[in-house]
Order: C-alpha cells, then structure tokens, then sequence
C-alpha cells in the first residue's frame, strides 16, 4: 500500500540525507522522494511516497516529525490530494510512419519537448496512473531513455500546508 | 564586542550552560580547544578511552540530571565515542558530545584523521552539527544543550573544525533562549486522551501500572505514587525505572520483565488494564507480543509521540511530559479500591520465601545474590550503583532494592558491557557526596578496565565489587538453556583484580567465602580512595526466572524445582 507524506523542512545542507537515513534505519522503503523549495524562503517540501501498511505510514510519519529539521509532516489521503508525476520518454523515430507517432503522442497529449535525428523526447504530467498509461502505449514504439519526478503532491480545496506558523 | 577565538567560544558557551566538568581526551584536531581550556574554570577528566567519557558524561547526567559533556579530537576520538553515544541514545540520556576536525579545506579529501562523524552518527543522536565557521560555534551549543534535555532527552554531537576553533572572531554571549522550529517542538501529533483514559481507569478491575525511565526524567515520583494510590493499582516498574518507586511500597510489585519475578508477569498477562507509563514496550519487557496481556485494555503516556502505538497498539495513547499529565489525570479519576486484585497478586508472591536468600543456611558458597542482598543491606539502600550487563546487573535489580530515582544506573536499551566502571565515575562527578558502586562482571569490567587510571588519578572514590564467576555469564547461561550447554567462547581467565587495584595505587580485597562479605564490604566502603574487591561466586549459577527471548511473558524458566538457591550451581565436579 501507497502511502504519501508530505515533510516541510529546513532548507540546509544535509536534510535530505537525514530523512532518507531515517527511512533506511527503520526498514521502509522509499517508492519516491522528491524534494524542492517552497514560497517560504529557507523551507523546502519533500513528497515522500512509501510502500507500508497503515501502522507502518503512521510510524515512520511520527519518527520523521522528531527530526530536529522536520517543521512539519502530514500523510495525504488518496482522493482528498492533487497528485502529480512526471516523466520525461525518449522514443525512438526509427522504423516508425512519422503520422503513427503523432498520433500517439495527440491521443496521449504528451508534449514534444525536442526532436532528434533518431528520436523523440516526449513530456508527460498527469496523475501517476495516467503517465504509466502513456508509457504503456509508448513501450511498443520503442522506449531508448525514460526519467520520472515522483510524485508531488498538495492538499486539495484550501487546506493549505505551511512552515510560517513555526517560524 | 571583544574578540574571542573559536577555541575561547566553546568554553564561553560550556561556562554559561552551567558545565563545571568535562570528559575528555585530547588531539590534534581538538588541540585549539585544549589550549584555550586553561583560561577558564571548567575541570577536565582525562579518561584512557573516548568510549569512557561518553560512559562518563551519561553515568554525569543520570546520576545528577544535567547534561554530560564528553570531548575528543577527529577521526579514531570520534568514532571511539560510538558506543557511549549509541548507549545514551537508547536509555535517552542528555549528553553533548563535541569533537575536533580537520580544517575546513580538508574536508572530503581523506586528511589524517578525518572521519564523518556526523553522518556516522546520523541514527544514534537526536541531532548532530558540523561546524564549520566560528560563528555557528554558539547558535550550535546552545541548541545542543537544549535538545539535549528537550522532550525526550538524548545525545546530540558538535563536530568543530580546526580552523573554526582558530579564527577569530568579535563575539559575546547571547543570552536569548534557544527556539528551535522543528523537532516536533510543537503541537504533539496525538491529541490528549485523558476523557478517554479516565473512562478506561473508571472501568477496570484489574490495573496493573507499568512505570518506567519517565517516571525518573519528569521526577514524577510523587504524582506516581499518589496516582497508584488514588486508583489502587499496583505498579511494576522497568529496568530503567527502578528506583522511580520506593521498593518498600505496598503497591510496588517490582521488576517485570524476562528476568522480573513471576508475580509481576503474571500480574500483567491477567490485567484488565495495563497503564504504561514512561516506558516503550521494550521486547525484553513484553515477550511475545502476541500474548502480551490478551485482556488488558492499555493506555500509554510518554513524552515521544512516536513511541505511541509503535510496539503495542493502545486504547489511549497521551503524549506530553508525564508528571505534568499525571497531575491532570489525578483530578479527574475517582478514588478505588481493587481489593480483590491486590491481594490475588500479593498471593502470588507466595514463593517469595525462596527469594529470602538471607534465610538460607551457609554451605559454604558464594552466591552473587547474597553479595549484591549483603551491599544492599550495608548499605541501607542509599548507594548510587551503576551496573555492567549481563547477570550480574540483573541479580543486581533482584537483590538491590531500590528506594530513590537516580540510584541505579545501568545499560538497558543497548546493553552495553563496559559500561559501569566509566559511568560510575561521571555519576561520582555528579555527585560527590553519595557512595557509589560498581557492581560489574569479570567480562565487562575487562572491557574498561582502563578507565581504573582515571578514578585513580581525580582521587575518586567509588566501590567496585566484580562479580567474577570465571564466565561470560549471561552468554553461558544462554548456552547452558538453548546451546546444549556448549560453552563457545565463554569461560574466561582474568588477571588478579587485587593486584591490578595495588598496580593502580589503589586497594583491593577478594571474597570467597559468605561469612566474609560483610566484613569487607564495610572495609571497602571505610578504605580512601577506589577499592576493588573481587568476589570469587559460584561460576555456573544462573537468572531466574526467565522468560527466553521472545516467549510468552507467562512462559518462563523457573528455578529448577529439586533445588533451592544454596544448591545451584554446585555442579562443578
């Protein structure tokens, strides 16, 4: 099971080292983490995806709070987040009718984000499930590269997480 | 602002936090420090091993309950310091520890003695600093002071590097409280549950309280105590709690646990109410959990949230500091009276009699028990002891009744051999004024024998009475109940502890015989300086009753039926 964590903390050399060895300390394994800056200067958000039971969610959320550089931690609820993921795929051209590819890629609105002699690099964002569809349909084509964000993920509605309070 | 090197701001900062004594070892990296120590009233305890004055600092901080302070230089000070700061991470002891390192530059390139001791040590502090500039030596002291003692308390590391120690800087004191943003310093992640839990308490007939090391860190004693009494429950305590209850009390059954006495198990697996307070469900505490009291409804206060729910799911779990909420639970829950509980459970203790060592007739052994029954009679209960691990340390929480919090010290969480002897010497420090004593295995006392040159050379004087069975005795024993009695790597020959106490300038007698116990003992504790006395005990006496690692709590080991304590071990032919 799917769990999604949401970690405000602070932006400073060797926070992402902390929480990673966190997670390895206690046995959970990491499906995703991403992390990047936020509007609050000096507060950075990780998206942090972890395959566990509910208790095991429960437990490392509550472990990741006690990190002196953890401001905040909530674990989103499937249905009640906005859900993103993106993945950048590299296609091959050759051995293709140019109109097949273009259909591909209109009927999967990826986007052509460059173009080489041999291949194609294609973006596509979306839900994780939509961009593990499109790259199902993509697999027959030929895929030469592929890279994916993770998830990000935010609170739907206005719920809104934020670091100021702390601050 | 006046100016003031890195080296002058980490004693400027020690001196403001109240630290009038460290432990520590010097070296290159940590150099600029030492220079510096001289200008300033801070006594420094030179130990033989970095590991000692971790164990030093932490034995400084249970015994006294401020924080130790341990230094040391880069690379092999640093790691030696591991094990000490692995121990007071597990039994949340507030220790600093700050080493050198190398220059700035240097970092990353392999120099001489360079080692990442903070990512090393990453998973065994509450926090850890790099310091790189003179300017973040104070903001990083001061925040390793507090959180040292924050919440739950623990060891937090400041790694400082050489050129941060030398430059210069213009610097003064700021004396603004600490805050920290993160850590979990704000709104706990369980809300409160005390409606819940008085609801629970309101509807139990068979309490049980199971008290442990928070009892002693928030100085809950007294609430403890009026809270048992008010709901009529009797209290088990931990390893790590002993002391946090007096031992005389009616409602103190004692140890629980996989060496507690029988009573206390069976009082907890037939409980309809487990009320966990200051403790963690350690596995050496619940045996199986599995079978770990089917019928008991559990409520659980501890100031860490993460350990609510963590090993036993709970019916209401409060997190917050555990004299504080015991006050507030203490208004709302209704006096009670579980007669029939309590003198079901003070039924069992009926064996009792075969714990009445004393009653017994002399046949000329020398039993641990009746060694560690004899210190504890002698001296009226009052001694700080610090124990080792192993079997000793748990004859030593059957046989030492404990009456006050703070006067057992002792490796629990990591078990870390070698403990005792340094640790006794930091809660010597501590306290100047309470007799202290080592009650330690010929194995561990091997481990940090070395640290005998410290006591001797501060003029400190603590009672070290090895409890020398020839063995590894807890391992043995362990072989002797699951290995088929093949005793791989554990009989063990140990030099003559009274000559290495005359080889230290110090004193040190040997016991063989019951009759002569109390005599020395009383020798012991009127002879200056540190004494070591050596008692020679019955080599393959083993812990009863024991529950093996990951029985039912139940299910335990009894003391073989046919035999009565005097006649154990004596199998030797």
């Amino acid at each position: 099971m799917h769990h999604t964590l949401i970690a405000l903390v602070e932006d400073k050399p060797g926070v992402l080292n902390r929480v990673a060895s966190l997670f390895r300390r206690r046995n959970f394994n990491i499906e995703s983490l991403t992390v990047g800056r936020t509007s609050e200067p000096g507060t950075s958000r990780m998206t942090i995806v972890v395959d566990s039971d509910q208790a095991g969610a429960q437990r490392i959320g509550a472990y990741l709070a006690k990190l002196v550089d953890v401001l905040q931690v909530e674990e989103l609820r499937a249905g009640l987040a906005v859900v993103r993921d993106l993945a950048l795929v590299k296609v091959t051209v050759a051995g293709h009718e140019r109109a097949t590819l273009l259909r591909v890629v209109d009927e999967t609105r990826a986007h052509i984000v460059d173009t080489g002699d041999q291949s194609m690099t294609l973006e596509i964002t979306g839900e994780p499930i939509r961009v593990d569809a499109v790259i199902a349909r993509l697999k027959p084509l030929g895929i030469v590269e592929m890279v994916r964000t993770g998830r990000v993920a935010m609170h739907r509605g206005d719920t809104a997480l934020s670091a100021t309070q702390y601050s | 602002m006046p100016i003031r090197t890195g080296a002058q701001i980490i004693w400027e900062c020690l001196a403001h936090e109240g630290v009038q004594t460290v432990f520590g070892y010097p070296g290159g990296a940590i150099l600029p420090a030492y220079d510096a120590m001289l200008e300033y009233p801070i006594h420094h305890v030179l130990v033989r091993h970095e590991q000692g004055a971790t164990h030093m600092a932490d034995g400084y901080a249970r015994a006294g309950g401020g924080v130790g302070v341990a230094i040391a230089t880069s690379g092999p000070g640093a790691t030696n310091m591991v094990t000490g700061i692995a121990t007071a991470m597990m039994d949340s002891s507030p220790i600093v520890c700050i080493t050198g390192q190398v220059p700035s530059k240097m970092i990353g390139y392999d120099a001489f003695q360079e080692i990442d001791i903070s990512g090393i040590t990453l998973p065994i502090t509450k926090h850890n600093y790099l310091v790189i500039q003179a300017e973040e030596i104070m903001p990083a002291i001061k925040e390793a002071f507090y959180l040292a003692k924050a919440g739950r308390p623990g060891p937090v590391l400041v790694d400082i590097t050489k050129d941060a120690q030398q430059a210069s800087i213009e610097w003064e004191w700021d004396p603004r409280p600490v805050r920290v943003r993160g850590g979990q310093s704000h709104a706990p992640a369980i809300r409160p549950d005390l409606a819940q839990a008085e609801a629970l308490i309101r509807g139990c007939t068979r309490p049980v309280i199971l008290a442990g090391q928070g009892v002693i860190q928030s100085g809950a004693t007294r609430e403890l105590v009026a809270f048992a009494e008010r709901i009529g429950s009797p209290i088990a305590l931990t390893l790590l709690g002993l002391g946090g209850v007096p031992s005389g009390h009616h409602l103190n059954l004692g140890m629980m646990g996989m060496h507690g006495e029988a009573w206390v198990n069976r009082a907890i697996q037939e409980a309809d109410l487990l009320l966990a307070f200051g403790m963690r469900f350690d596995d050496r505490v619940t045996g199986n959990l599995k079978t770990y009291a089917p019928n008991a409804k559990k409520i659980h206060i501890d100031i860490d949230s993460s350990e609510i729910n963590k090993n036993v799911r709970v019916d209401a779990g409060i997190v917050g500091d555990l004299r504080e909420t015991l006050k507030n639970l203490l208004d709302l829950v209704k006096p009670a009276d579980h007669a029939a509980w309590t003198t079901y459970v003070d039924s069992l203790k009926g064996e009792v009699a075969v714990r009445d060592i004393q009653a017994l007739p002399d046949n000329g052994h020398l039993y641990a028990a009746h060694v560690i029954n004899d210190i504890w009679r002698i001296t009226e209960g009052k001694a700080v002891v610090v124990t080792d691990v192993g079997q000793h340390q748990m004859w030593e929480a059957q046989y030492y009744h404990h009456d006050a919090p703070r006067s057992l010290i002792t490796s629990g969480g990591l078990g870390t051999m070698g403990f005792a002897l340094p640790a006794a010497i930091g809660a010597k420090v501590a306290r100047p004024d309470a007799e202290v004593w080592v009650v330690v295995g010929d194995g561990g006392f091997q481990m940090t024998q070395a640290e005998l040159s410290t006591a001797a050379q501060e003029g400190i004087k603590i009672n070290i009475a090895i409890i020398n069975n020839g063995y590894l005795g807890m391992v043995r024993q362990w072989q002797e109940f699951f290995y088929d009695r093949r005793y791989a790597a554990t009989p063990l020959r140990s030099p003559d502890f009274v000559k290495i106490a005359e080889a230290h300038g110090l004193a040190g007698f040997r016991v063989e015989q019951r009759s002569q116990v109390r005599e020395v003992v009383q020798r012991a504790r009127a002879t200056d300086g540190t004494v070591i006395v050596d008692f020679r005990v019955e080599q393959e006496d083993s812990v009863y009753p024991m529950v093996p690692a990951g029985s039912d709590l139940h299910a335990m080991i009894r003391r073989p039926e046919a035999t009565v304590l005097a006649e154990t071990g004596a199998d030797k032919g």
